[in-house]
């Protein structure tokens, strides 16, 4: 049937002398003018749109990118400078606290001095208080030693010694040479 | 056309589709036939789906100029760059675009009802934009090879030396300059006019034996016939889109192949 078909068609065909592999002039010229004008608003009008589109978008994604990167170099930045700080900051703390160390073992050595001279002057002061009421002592001493020496030895002799001046002297002899023995 | 057919199968027996079905009239007596309209129409319906969505060219695309995006992108990227490579394509892509659209559209016509005429299934007009292609790439290439340097690297095979260039240079001359526009010319044609031809030949056997012819058996072949036609149709749609892509693949081929440094 179909072969029939086909048969009866490129029978007809030759009939009609009709060959569809003969282009017809007028078509490709018309083929070729539209498709020039085709070809032109393409080329002027649409691909350029599209194109910047294209361009745009990848202007876009790179400006992200870029700020991206900036962002985080700033990021970056501040991390370092906030180390940096925290670290001075540390070595700060760490002299301020060796500071107060030596100054803490100075003011420790300050006070002990202080205090040594403090006692150093007590005693000091004790003992010339001391030294003094000894020798009040002693001269308060001297005096009655020597007075009831005389009156115990001008009872004895008994006879009074008023020459008081020649009895000073002789008490006081004395006492010298009792000192000297002592010593 | 197929109307003028049905009425001539009606009167004097079983339709016969041929060569004559792609012989229309001009319109209205004039020398204008209908593809010189289909023609002209898809230029202005290229140019003004395209403009409409290219024209915001914004960053972030609407759903239309995402669809644009889509077509444009395929062409450029998936055949431009892919085959000349991201050095040179560039200025190929507007050539390319306008190419694929073209055939794709005037392809496509074949199965649009009312339309229902495949433009390329008329010769004159595959040859004219193969005709174009060859023009493009032979230019592209002695442009930058000169007129010599790129018959040279178009007929003489790398690598080859002696007598045996006597039989390979004419061969190369022949496949890669003569043969190639008569090729593009002849797949596209052909398929178009063997597909509309296939389309007519089941939809008016299948109307001539369901209404036309009395055997039961008949009906049930116009029934075969009619389901046949549908199903046809639909493989005609992807070879409508198969051919225009291959017809733009070819071209970026022999672009890149002619701008190629080594053969």
């Amino acid at each position: 049937m179909i072969s029939t078909l086909v048969f009866a068609a490129a029978e007809n065909a030759e009939e009609e002398e009709l060959n569809p592999l003969i282009p017809h002039l007028a078509e490709i010229v018309i083929g070729l003018v539209f498709f020039a004008i085709l070809l032109l608003l393409i080329w002027k009008v649409v691909a350029p749109l599209f194109e910047k589109a294209y361009a745009e978008r990848t202007a876009a994604i790179e400006g992200g990118i870029e700020e991206a990167q900036a962002a985080q170099k700033e990021a970056k930045a501040a991390l370092e400078q906030y180390t940096a700080q925290l670290a001075g900051a540390r070595h700060e703390a760490a002299a301020i606290r060796e500071e107060a160390k030596e100054q803490g073992a100075q003011i420790i050595a300050e006070l002990r001095a202080q205090a040594q001279a403090e006692a150093e002057r007590i005693t000091t002061t004790a003992h010339a208080q001391v030294e003094a009421e000894r020798a009040q002592v002693l001269a308060q001493l001297k005096g009655e030693v020597g007075s009831m020496a005389t009156a115990l030895a001008g009872r004895i002799v008994g006879e009074v010694l008023d020459d008081s001046a020649a009895q000073k002297r002789t008490v006081e002899r004395f006492i010298a040479e009792l000192e000297e023995s002592a010593n | 056309m197929t109307l003028a057919s049905i009425a001539f199968g009606a009167v004097t027996g079983p339709p016969s589709p041929g060569p004559s079905d792609f012989d229309l009239p001009g319109i209205a007596g004039s020398a204008v036939t209908k593809p010189m309209v289909l023609v002209a129409l898809s230029v202005v319906i290229i140019v003004a789906l395209f403009y409409a969505m290219a024209r915001p060219a914004a960053v972030v695309p609407g759903r239309m100029q995402f669809a644009g995006e889509l077509v444009y992108g395929f062409v450029r990227n998936g055949i431009a760059r892919e085959n000349i490579g991201s050095h040179d394509f560039q200025k190929y892509v507007p050539f390319l675009f306008s190419l694929f659209l073209f055939v794709l559209v005037n392809n496509f016509y074949g199965i649009i009802p009312v339309i229902q005429f495949p433009t390329m299934s008329h010769i004159g007009y595959p040859l004219a934009i193969a005709v174009l292609s060859w023009l493009v790439y032979n230019g592209a290439g002695i442009a930058k090879k000169g007129f010599l340097g790129y018959l040279k690297h178009e007929t003489v095979p790398a690598g080859m030396k002696g007598p045996i260039l006597l039989l390979l240079v004419p061969l190369e001359f022949l496949s890669n300059i003569l043969l190639r526009p008569v090729t593009l010319t002849l797949r596209l044609f052909a398929t178009m006019f063997a597909g509309h031809l296939l389309v007519i030949l089941f939809a008016l056997g299948g109307e001539y034996l369901l209404l036309h012819s009395d055997p039961v058996l008949n009906k049930v072949a116009g029934v075969f016939s009619v389901v046949l036609a549908i199903g046809i149709s639909f493989l005609e749609i992807l070879i409508m889109f198969l051919q225009a892509y291959v017809f733009t693949l070819l071209t970026s081929m022999y672009i890149s192949e002619a701008i190629a440094d080594e053969h």
